[in-house]
């Protein structure tokens, strides 16, 4: 992991730094007509931009290893406030989808195995198939002008409401703020976990104890409650942890669609306007996030796995 | 099941729904090349109009016709779909070979590199890719054919270290045969289904995440009517109730990415020994 850390902060540098945007007139923006060429150097320099990549690489890691991830140019603050003040909002959201669809995609799967090859189980999968080639941003802009457009039941945007002072905003404006966004990723996101879910348990169903189990009379939410669920809850907790990587990819779409001023679009906007702190911050965050989820992902396996469990011990 | 289903065995199906979704690839492609330029040219009488059967998916804020655009964005997205896959699809099979064939260190490295790129989210490399080609469709291109190998290696390499362990391998190698000619006649004819599908199950995401950078403004230039720019123009118009603008590019990029998803997988069934003609 840690090799895997250093290599990630050295190519994503590398390849920051061979962009064709020039960072010094990202900064500078419209006015580059009146800045003069020792203008341009004294802001270079003050930038440390004039260095060899080398040097900057190092200047950048060694600071880096003492915490300091530099400062953005288009928020003006350190980059880790930037990170840590989107995070919040990013979180909410973030935690709010993946219980929602882990949730709603375990139900699923849990039902279309249960009542297998009946018209239930069959549209369950098929929307499940629709789902994974379904476009995040384009289920946002429709849950969008359905709800807020056409229903006018949410604000269309943002995550709080336009021009009221930071201190008015309340609770429920936030909450209103968060549902469709919420709801755009939770849609998007059960179709993986109700396919393997149902996958899973129709194999635990076809299993000899099953039969067994039948044949003493058992039958419907009890036999699934004592035989089935047992087996099928671990390897969907995996799959949800183990997904955090796509539930970052589906944040930075969803906040793009619905202006909300998270971790992915605060990536968005860097990448748009050559802000290079703030990209190669997030780069590493968007890593650490997804090894996190990972690394639950396999102690869970090792908690709650009874098989695991007594492995170890042996 | 339908009576008509059970007419037709497993495979005869695959086969006929790969035809099918084959045709219709050809019909979105053809339409979008041979429908004239003149439609898509800002017209400003028929401003915002919602659909009609003169223009059924309607018309933008500058009257252009958004059939047409739709069209000629989904075989620009499809373009860049096969560039982009094709190319993963390569360094896939490259790593895998090499990896299964090469012996420890190999080995390493190529797993090493495969959690490389799986540690990071897709979505962030490929923007930080786009930002280093300056945007575009070489961005776009590198960008999703530097992102989408790591899971079709590991499956080729898994593959290959089988065969190589095969017995008819085996004997082959004792009676001399050079590891060219295993390479040629055993292993590359047994992996190849393998990539044909891996191909094509790549190819629906492919054109998603094009779609999704290039809808994050940072993939093709907002000249070309790919079907991200089309949805990212849209947001601006939403609030003034122009549904038609984001609702029916987005359907139509649904169904072509879904159509592919079939094709993978009716062409996996179609290519599966082991699936026999129930």
């Amino acid at each position: 992991m840690a090799t895997l850390l250093v290599a990630i902060c050295f190519i994503s540098f590398l390849l920051i730094k061979n962009s064709p945007i020039d960072p010094i007139q990202a900064y500078i923006g419209a006015d580059m007509l009146n800045v003069g060429s020792e203008q341009r150097e004294k802001i270079a320099e003050y930038w440390g931009l004039n260095e060899p990549i080398m040097v900057q690489f190092f200047n950048w890691g060694s600071t880096l290893l003492a915490g300091d991830m530099g400062t953005s140019m288009i928020y003006r603050q350190p980059v880790s406030e930037v990170i840590g003040e989107r995070f919040v909002h990013s979180v909410v959201l973030m935690l709010t989808a993946w219980i929602l669809s882990g949730v709603i995609g375990f139900t699923m799967g849990v039902v279309a195995a249960m009542k297998r090859d009946t018209w239930i189980d069959r549209s369950i999968k098929w929307y499940c198939y629709m789902l994974a080639s379904t476009p995040t941003f384009w289920m946002g802009l429709l849950v969008l002008s359905v709800f807020a457009v056409w229903l006018g039941w949410f604000p269309i945007g943002l995550g709080v409401p336009a021009g009221v002072l930071a201190e008015d905003v309340t609770m429920v404006d936030q909450l209103k703020h968060l549902i469709l966004p919420a709801m755009t990723l939770s849609i998007v996101g059960v179709g993986n976990v109700a396919l393997h879910t149902r996958q899973k348990l129709i194999d635990v169903l076809d299993s000899e104890y099953m039969l067994f189990a039948r044949a003493r009379g058992e039958r419907g939410f009890i036999l699934f409650w004592r035989h089935g669920l047992r087996n099928i809850v671990i390897p969907a907790l995996t799959l949800q942890f183990a997904a955090f990587s796509e539930l970052f990819g589906g944040v930075v779409l969803t906040e793009q669609v619905f202006s909300y001023p998270g971790l992915g679009q605060a990536t968005v906007e860097a990448g748009l306007r050559g802000d290079v702190p703030l990209l190669l911050g997030l780069v590493l965050f968007s890593t650490m996030f997804v090894f996190v989820g990972n690394l639950i992902a396999d102690l869970i396996y090792r908690l709650l796995d009874p098989r695991m469990r007594e492995g170890r011990s042996k | 099941m339908m009576p008509t289903l059970t007419l037709l065995n497993k495979k005869q199906r695959a086969l006929i729904v790969t035809i099918l979704a084959i045709v219709f690839l050809m019909i979105v492609i053809v339409i979008g090349v041979v429908l004239d330029k003149e439609s898509v040219s800002t017209n400003l009488e028929h401003r915002n109009a919602s659909p009609t059967f003169e223009h059924p998916f309607g018309t933008d804020w500058l009257g252009r016709d958004m059939f047409s655009r739709t069209f000629i964005g989904l075989s620009l997205s499809i373009g860049v779909g096969l560039i982009g896959a094709l190319g993963s699809t390569l360094i896939a099979t490259i790593l895998g070979v090499i990896s299964a064939t090469m012996g420890k260190t190999a080995d390493r490295i190529v797993s090493w590199l495969i959690d490389l790129f799986l540690s990071v989210p897709h979505l962030v490399t490929l923007i930080l890719i786009a930002f280093t080609f300056g945007g575009g469709f070489k961005g776009i291109v590198i960008g999703i054919a530097l992102t989408h190998w790591p899971s079709l290696a590991r499956i080729i390499r898994a593959e290959v270290m089988q065969i190589r362990s095969a017995e008819f391998v085996q004997v082959s190698k004792k009676m001399g045969k050079s590891s060219w000619w295993i390479a040629t006649k055993h292993i590359f004819p047994h992996i190849l289904p393998q990539i044909l599908v891996g191909f094509m199950l790549l190819f629906p995401h492919a054109i998603l995440h094009e779609a999704a950078v290039t809808f994050l403004g940072l993939g093709l230039s907002p000249h070309e009517p790919a079907i991200g720019i089309i949805l990212s123009e849209s947001m601006k118009y939403l609030s003034a109730g122009m549904w038609w603008l984001a609702f029916f590019p987005g359907l139509c990029l649904l169904f072509i990415v879904r159509t592919f998803d079939m094709l993978g997988e009716n062409i996996r069934i179609l290519m599966d020994a082991n699936i026999d003609y129930k």
